[in-house]
């Protein structure tokens, strides 16, 4: 019998109350020590031989009979009102079908107050008018044929500039995002704790704007089967975009239908739809042939979404022995001409540390640059940075050792709202990676004056570095260690459902509706709906990404999937597995409870037997069992959080400002593991992309005209493979078996978190130099390292540090 | 609203500009083509669009980031910033041509998504082995580069490897697991 129950789900920092429909009773959770057979196991990736061959097939890969293509004009102003637009000679083009722009598009709203063309146009990108025409080639000229005349506007570029009150206006209702107060939490009294405190360290940080830069772009096909419409569409979430674009069009819901295949990532910019589904949608229906729309390299630099810059202002008050006594932060996030809003920048400094008092102040600025999007881990990659570093430093000036801080420190529950965790094993994490990385306690007030002492090698026991790497001279490259936490969620929650069905042959569907965005989703879910059928995993197929075949999902963003999606096909498989020994059991004369299936056979206790599946579900024809499963309510009174640690090892050459990240260890905790071969690919990739954005990435923007200067993949310095560091990793695999039925919890975001102050930190112990602002370029370091008199083995005493084993 | 949507608003078109398209041979994969493509068009462009090759992905179409990356009688070329025109005459090697390359089987292989009578090269099956792909977008130009190299010289190092594919970029960060699948032939290979 279904019934409703209100369940929290936190997705990226933010909890949310949800009402759910609770259709079949608790599957019971996978203990500590279940006889789990596949589940577990690294099985290689499913569709893993379709990306090898080049077969996989992608949005961008979608070609239809008689397909138009789309290319977006885009405003070259950071602020401007269209005074007249006039495409007459772009609709000449031969092979131009149809163009649109504000003075002929339905007024859509768009981003609240704006329009899917707005005659303003509030960053340089911003969308002006659009081309359908049978080839791209085309589009592009008649794109160059379109006369616009801009009323330029003054515009504001950063955050700080545009909280002040003469900053010229984004939008009407004014800079900040939500009114001009920013959001406040509180614990405790700041004042009272600042006043206890023996040590307080004050400090600002920056973080910059960083483009996701997924290798498929936004991208898209519409086409309509008379009044449906059927949209390709590289995304994370095909029913959002389903229930988004039917509502922006007025239509039905059962009149839009989304696939989404193979997907060439998205990392938190793919969420929401876009304007290029509408304006697909809207130019396909206007000539009446399928439109593709994919954004260009520049365009998705400049439109697709960034992490949002931060500036923080960081306070932090801490006794003698290392107790935090208080922790203020006011963080400013630059969302952008159109953001979705800030990300919890304030998570971190709210909830990893046990701290009694606490005050964050976030605000959401408008500037008129590209829009903002969530990106892995948002808000919390860049409230890590600061809180870890301020962490390192005061450790060091205590005279602590910084992993001894953290442990000082420990939360052993919530400490936001007080109650347990559903499992928290951070500090084993933090002992693990510091034996992985062989970190030995760092003591001595040489290193709390920062007298730039590069460590001395002798005391160091490190492997040299590779060959091919250039000769070392002495001093000048200095190596340095450093460590930083991650707490974030992973919990998941309904609404999210599954259906498994067996054929006659034995073999079973798992039909979803959630989508695989490189994470290897496919390839988990098979596994777990295996484990629980009973079957071979080579009998179970898993489909997805597709709103027309499989029920509601949600988002493959806020390391949801697994947690939500992963329970949801157990409950499936588990109805599915009853149904089909409720059917072994009539037709053998067995009672059902004597019966288990596994590896594709049936088995009876007593009388002791064994026949195939395939037998069972041969004898009923073309009878169809099927099981229906749905995400069941999320536990109460319980935080699930995930948590890790990571150390880096680095170099830096003082004479070149040039750092290079030799190694990082990682600890995480996601609970069960469910494919250890796939969940290793998204701790390196995290941690990939935390060296990206310590060490290189950066969109910069000219503030003479408001333009990005590096809207492409040179000047845009992502890691190439000479960038990696030698990543070791551990899980510790403590199933949960609170959180949900399956133990386990997502792990898309974590892995990025910690990367970028544990490489900042390991600067500093390297150089004695703190960089706040990142990333880490050479500049930054060349101008730090010159402030400071630069210790070498020529000139007077450096300073030795005693090492204490932990 | 999806009824009061204008029918398409352009006029009669205006006469061609340019050369308009010229016959073009190439030979991709061991096979011929003629296709009749504008000369202005990209290998890459045609490879997609003319002859329905999909696993050449475009992802800048600069020539920044080696999505693209076909070979040209052994040499790995970033195919967009290749004018089509340019090709004839050369064997193009593309991702496709991979696994039908390296040798025909005779019997049915369970690999999904492939064709019946294909296996994989080694590079591929070690790819899969060590997951060494998340999205996979980048993964044909990858293995066309890591092919290219391991043509020329079966052992390679690990800064040979490295080298070979530092044109190719990866977003989701499955470097280090391309590098471990590379090497893993590279071992096979010394073991012969």
């Amino acid at each position: 019998m279904p019934k409703i129950v209100r369940t929290k789900v936190e997705f990226e920092g933010e909890v949310r109350e949800r009402l759910v429909v609770v259709e079949e009773d608790r599957v019971p959770a996978w203990g500590v020590e279940a006889p789990l057979e596949i589940v577990g196991r690294g099985y290689p990736r499913v569709g893993g031989s379709q990306i090898v061959t080049g077969r996989a097939k992608y949005s961008a890969d979608v070609q239809l009979p008689g397909m138009l293509y789309c290319r977006v004009l885009r405003s070259p102003c950071p602020h401007a009102e269209i005074e007249s637009i006039d495409f007459t000679q772009a609709a000449g083009v031969y092979g131009v079908r149809a163009i649109l722009a504000h003075t002929n598009a339905p007024p859509i709203r768009w981003f609240g107050n704006s329009w899917l063309f707005d005659r303003v146009v509030r960053y340089v990108g911003d969308e002006v008018a659009a081309v359908a025409a049978d080839d791209e080639d085309i589009a592009e000229d008649a794109i160059e044929r379109i006369r616009v005349s801009y009323r330029e506007l003054p515009y504001v570029l950063d955050a700080e500039s545009a909280l002040k009150p003469d900053a010229p206006r984004v939008h009407a209702g004014g800079n900040v995002v939500g009114g001009p107060r920013g959001e406040v939490y509180r614990r405790g009294d700041v004042k009272a704790g600042f006043a206890a405190s023996d040590l307080v360290v004050e400090e600002r940080y920056e973080t910059q704007a960083a483009a996701h830069n997924c290798l498929e772009p936004h991208c898209c096909v519409a086409t309509w089967e008379g009044d449906a419409l059927l949209l390709w569409d590289s995304t994370q979430h095909v029913y959002g975009i389903r229930d988004e674009v039917a509502a922006t069009l007025g239509l039905p819901l059962n009149k839009v239908r989304v696939f989404c295949g193979f997907m060439g990532g998205g990392f938190g910019s793919k969420q929401g739809a876009g304007k290029h589904e509408i304006i697909a949608a809207l130019l396909a229906r206007m000539t009446g042939r399928p439109v593709k729309l994919v954004l260009g390299r520049r365009a998705e630099n400049l439109a697709g979404g960034v992490r949002h810059s931060t500036v923080q202002y960081l306070k932090a008050g801490v006794r003698r022995d290392g107790m935090l006594m208080a922790l203020q932060l006011r963080s400013i996030a630059n969302v952008g001409a159109y953001g979705t809003g800030a990300s919890e920048v304030a998570g971190p400094v709210r909830e990893l540390y046990l701290c009694p008092n606490v005050r964050t102040e976030q605000y959401a600025v408008y500037t008129n640059t590209g829009p903002s999007a969530a990106f892995r881990a948002p808000g919390y990659v860049e409230g890590m940075f600061a809180l870890e570093s301020t962490m390192d430093e005061i450790a060091r000036r205590l005279g602590i050792d910084p992993l001894r801080m953290r442990l000082l420190n420990y939360a052993a529950n919530d400490p936001m709202r007080g109650v347990s965790y559903s499992s928290k094993t951070l500090d084993e994490a933090y002992r693990t990676g510091a034996s992985m990385i062989g970190w030995k306690s760092q003591a001595g007030s040489e290193i709390a004056k920062g007298a730039g002492a590069g460590g001395d090698p002798d005391s160091i026991e490190r492997t040299p570095p590779e060959s091919g790497d250039g000769p070392i001279r002495p001093g000048a490259r200095r190596r340095g260690l450093g460590m930083a936490s991650q707490i974030w969620g992973g919990g998941g929650g309904p609404p999210a459902y599954a259906i498994v069905r067996l054929n006659a042959d034995g073999t079973a569907d798992v039909i979803t509706g959630t989508q695989d965005i490189g994470t290897g989703t496919k390839t988990v879910l098979t596994q777990i709906a295996a484990e629980e059928l009973g079957l071979r995993i080579e009998d179970v197929r898993t489909t997805l990404g597709d709103t027309g075949a499989g029920p509601y999902a949600p988002v493959s963003a806020g390391s949801m999937t697994v947690p939500s999606m992963g329970p949801a096909v157990r409950a499936a498989a588990r109805s599915a597995r009853e149904q089909l020994l409720d059917l072994a059991s009539s037709l053998l004369q067995v009672p059902a409870d004597r019966l288990s299936v596994r590896e594709g056979k049936i088995r009876s206790a007593s009388p002791p037997g064994e026949v195939a599946v395939s037998e069972v579900t041969g004898r009923i024809g073309d009878f169809m069992i099927i099981g229906k499963g749905a995400r069941g309510p999320n536990p109460d009174n319980v935080k699930v959080r995930t948590f890790g640690a990571q150390f880096a090892e680095v170099e830096v050459d003082v004479e070149t400002g040039d750092v290079v990240v030799t190694r990082v260890v990682a600890v995480h905790d996601f609970g069960r593991v469910i494919n250890p071969l796939t969940l290793s690919s998204q701790v390196e990739g995290g941690i990939v992309q935390g060296t990206g954005y310590a060490l290189m990435e950066e969109r910069i923007i000219d503030p003479k005209t408001g333009r990005p200067l590096n809207p492409n993949l040179e000047a845009y310095k992502i890691p190439t493979m000479l960038d990696v560091p030698l990543v070791d990793y551990a899980f510790v695999d403590h199933p949960d078996v609170i959180c949900n039925s399956i133990g386990a919890r997502g792990a898309g975001e974590p892995p990025i978190i910690p990367t970028a102050p544990a490489i900042a930190n390991a600067v500093f112990d390297a150089t004695g130099v703190r960089i706040r602002s990142l990333p880490i370029t050479r500049e930054r370091m060349l101008e730090q390292l010159g402030k400071m008199r630069v210790q070498t083995p020529d000139s007077s005493a450096r300073g030795r540090r005693k090492r204490d084993a932990l | 609203m999806a009824k009061n949507i204008a029918s398409s608003n352009v006029p009669a078109q205006s006469r061609r500009r340019g050369p308009g398209r010229v016959p073009v041979r190439l030979t991709v994969n061991g096979e011929s083509h003629e296709v009749w493509v504008e000369p202005r068009r990209t290998l890459l462009d045609v490879l997609r669009k003319d002859l329905g090759l999909s696993g050449t992905k475009k992802v800048c179409d600069r020539g920044q980031c080696g999505a693209c990356t076909v070979l040209l009688d052994g040499v790995p070329v970033y195919s967009c910033l290749k004018l089509a025109i340019e090709c004839e005459g050369v064997r193009v090697e593309t991702i496709e041509g991979l696994a039908d390359a390296h040798h025909r089987a005779s019997t049915l292989e369970g690999h999904e998504g492939l064709a019946l009578g294909e296996s994989l090269h080694p590079l591929q099956r070690a790819f899969v082995e060590h997951d060494a792909f998340q999205c996979g977008f980048c993964t044909p130009g990858q293995i066309m580069s890591l092919k290219a190299l391991f043509d020329r010289n079966p052992r390679p190092t690990v800064d040979e490897i490295k080298n070979a594919v530092a044109g190719n970029l990866c977003r989701c960060g499955a470097y280090p697991k391309i590098l471990r699948a590379a090497l893993s032939v590279a071992e096979a290979n010394r073991q012969e």
